[in-house]
Formats: C-alpha cells, structure tokens, sequence
C-alpha cells in the first residue's frame, strides 16, 4: 500500500474546487491556474474548524430534541410533539416504515455524525493507522446521507402549510424545529470542513 | 467496479492533465480512458475516481432544459390536497414557505427556500448556462466564476429529501384528513429521477471539455 504514490511525495497538489493537479511551488498565496481558488495541500485549519462546527452543532442538538418541534390542535386536543414522539406517533397509527426512516433520518443520522466526526477527528490528529479504509469509507457515509436528516424540518412545514386554512384543527411549528434545522446546517458544514486526507497523513507528514 | 488506473512512479515533466489526484487520500495516478459503464476507484481508500461518461454536452443541456420545465411545474401545481368536510385545500412549495414565515419559524422559511427553491434554480439555470456555450465549444461568459459557485452550490439542494418529506407528511396528515398528493409531487418525483443521473456526472468534467479560449 505504501507503494502508492501521494501528492505531497510528488510535489503535486490537487485544487480543492476544480480538481486541477498543480505544481506545489512550497510557497503561500498559491492560486489555481484554472479556477483561481487559493490552493492548500489540506483544507484550512480543518481540525479546529471542523470542531467548532461539530461542538456548536451538538449544542444546539439538545433543544432540538428536547423542545417540541410541532403543535398539533383539534377540537381543543393540544397535543406538541418532540421529534421522537412524532417518531413513535407515526410508528403507531401512521405507517411504521416511514416511522423507520423519520427516526434514522433525524436521531440516527445526526448521532452517527457526531460519533463518526469525532472519532475521525482523534484518530486523525493522533496519525493512527487504524481501520483506514474503513475510516475512510465512514466519512464518504457521512458525507452522503448528511443532509437527509432536513426530512423533519421539511414534514413540519409541509404539515403547518397544510392546515393553515382555518379550519379547527390547526398546525403550528415550535422553536424545537429551528434549533433542528440549524443542526442539520451545522454538522453538513462540519463534515466539509474536515479533510478526508488526513486519515491518511503518516508523522512527519505536515499540513 | 474495475481497477484503478496505473499507478505513476515519477512526476511527468509536463502535461499535469494526464494525472489523478484522489480527493479522499491525495494518491496520484495516471489517468487512462476508461471502458463504458467503468468506474475507476482508488486503490488506497476505495473512493470513486472518475466515471465512464456516456452524456455528451448536447444531452447534458436536453437534460437540464427538461430539469427546468420540470421544476416549473413542480412549483406552480400544488403538491398536496386535502378535503374536510367536502373542502379542498392544497398548498404548494411557496405556500409552505410563506406560512413558515408568518409562523415565526423564519430560519426553517429561509432554509426552505433556499434549499428547495432558489439553489436548485440557480443550479439548473447556472448549467443551462454552461452548456448552451460548450455545446459550441465555447466557454460560457463568466465560465470560471459559475463553474466554483456550482462546486460551492451542490450540497445545499435538497429536493430529494422535501420528496420523501412530502410522503411523510400525506401519511401524518392522513391521522387527521383526507390527503391526497397532488400533480406538483409528481412533477417534483421526475426532478429526483433527473437529479439522481446528474449526480452521477462529474460536472467537473466541463473544465476539461471546453478548453480555454487563450489556451
Ligand atoms: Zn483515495
């Protein structure tokens, strides 16, 4: 495996928004001779970006779930929901598939990225050669179901719009759902910020 | 499936655009054409590299005009009608936002917005743009600038998700009403299948196929 030539070893660097392969001139304020973007041997400061974003996320996950997201009202029957009460109430009288994927949608998929970045973030920093394609292959999972967890957000509003029309029954959204919608914002911003590159960076090798 | 390229022991002295960098762990390989329907994975972190390409830019550009007349449609007819008591009412993706607004949800009217409406438009648009010009060959005024604002734009388009969003809130409000979904869902079910064959496009690739006018 060590076999495989890497850019750095090269003097090669890759443009991070257009993929162009440039030569590394080892100096600052190197710019991409296709698409003018600044180029960078790893994302900027990707670890404490990367943190801050994951950290922020997290706390803003907590009223997220704790906070009702929707209001349901009939005939004088007030009923809020939290994301996982809307989970269980669709498990129950809705339909229980879907119930399974609003639930992996936005408890599993949210928790999988807090896990998976932080785990990624350790062992990354730490130049661990541990279960790298495996890691590797964690942070393209993350990265591609990332912005699916916006389900919730988008079944609230669609639900609200719907029985806005003056009847008795009535709709509404609560703070829990923009606290979620934030969330979701935050951990997609956090997976881009962290650079996948990384995982494979051995000591000695800098940024 | 299929192997990776050639793995390139000394840098070339010219001619930068024969390489592959993996984006996921920095290998370098030498580019080779690949074979219809191959894919090119690295042999290092298994992530794609590159993908056969069938689509030339005159099916591209039939393609993002059919995505725009879709999305149209997807818009102006509602997407979900309900009856109570022998009345309809039905709301389309505007109407969602809107409402959103006036509830005081104004961070989830925005996101909504942005992700279901204004992105995906400027998305359709931008490569509309693009390609009306490189089908000729030529690259499109402001070809540089479009083409990183597209690489910026493509996380943040979501009308994937709203579509299963859509189903779940006809089976929520199934609890209370008569739903019934109506013709905006199924244009917008067409956009997911158009969506899902861009996305096997490296729109990458437009840098390579039309060349630099001074170049
Ligand atoms: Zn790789």
């Amino acid at each position: 495996m060590s076999a495989l030539p890497r850019a750095s070893e090269l003097g090669l660097i890759s443009c991070h928004v257009c993929g162009l392969v440039c030569r590394d001139a080892a100096c600052e304020g190197m710019v991409c001779p296709r698409c003018g973007t600044s180029l960078h041997r790893r994302k900027t400061a990707s670890f404490a970006r990367t943190w801050a974003l994951l950290i922020a996320a997290f706390i803003l996950y907590i009223p997220a779930n704790v906070l009702p997201i929707m209001r349901t009202a009939s005939l004088g029957d007030v009923d809020d929901n939290t994301i996982i009460s809307g989970v269980m109430e669709l498990w129950a009288k809705g339909s229980p598939d879907l119930a399974v994927i609003v639930f992996t949608a936005s408890i599993l998929v949210p928790l999988t990225k807090f896990l998976v970045l932080s785990t990624l973030l350790i062992s990354a920093k730490r130049r661990s050669q541990w279960a790298r394609p495996q890691r590797a292959r964690l942070y393209r999972l993350v990265e591609f179901v990332g912005y699916w967890s916006m389900l919730d957000v988008f079944v609230v509003a669609l639900m609200t719009a719907l029985v806005q029309f003056g009847f008795f029954s009535l709709v509404a959204p609560l703070p829990g759902v923009i606290y979620f919608g934030l969330t979701v914002v935050l951990t997609m911003l956090a997976s881009m910020s962290f650079d996948p590159r990384l995982i494979w960076d051995d000591k000695g090798d800098d940024d | 499936m299929s192997a990776p390229s050639t793995v390139i022991d000394q840098p070339p002295s010219s001619g930068a655009a024969s390489l592959l960098i993996c984006e996921h762990c920095d290998t370098v390989y030498q580019r080779r054409p690949l074979a219809r329907g191959e894919t090119a994975h690295c042999a290092r972190c298994h992530a794609v590299l590159e993908r056969h390409h069938s689509l030339g830019t005159g099916a591209m550009l039939a393609l993002v005009l059919t995505a725009l007349v879709v999305f149209v449609e997807a818009n102006v007819w509602p997407i979900v009608t309900f009856g109570l008591n022998g009345t309809d009412v039905s709301t389309t993706l505007w109407g969602m936002i809107a409402t959103m607004w006036t509830e005081d949800a104004k961070v989830v009217s925005l996101l909504a917005a942005a992700t279901l409406f204004f992105f995906p438009l400027v998305k359709i648009l931008t490569l509309g743009w693009l390609l009306l010009f490189g089908r000729v060959g030529r690259r499109a005024p402001g070809f540089r600038a479009l083409m990183v604002m597209l690489h910026y734009l493509q996380p943040w388009t979501m009308s994937e998700v709203f579509v299963l969003g859509v189903l779940v809130s006809i089976v929520k409000a199934h609890l209370y009403f008569d739903v019934i979904p109506d013709v905006g869902v199924f244009a917008y079910a067409v956009l997911v299948i158009l969506i899902t064959v861009f996305a096997g496009i490296d729109l990458r690739r437009l840098w390579d196929m039309v060349p630099e006018p001074h170049a």
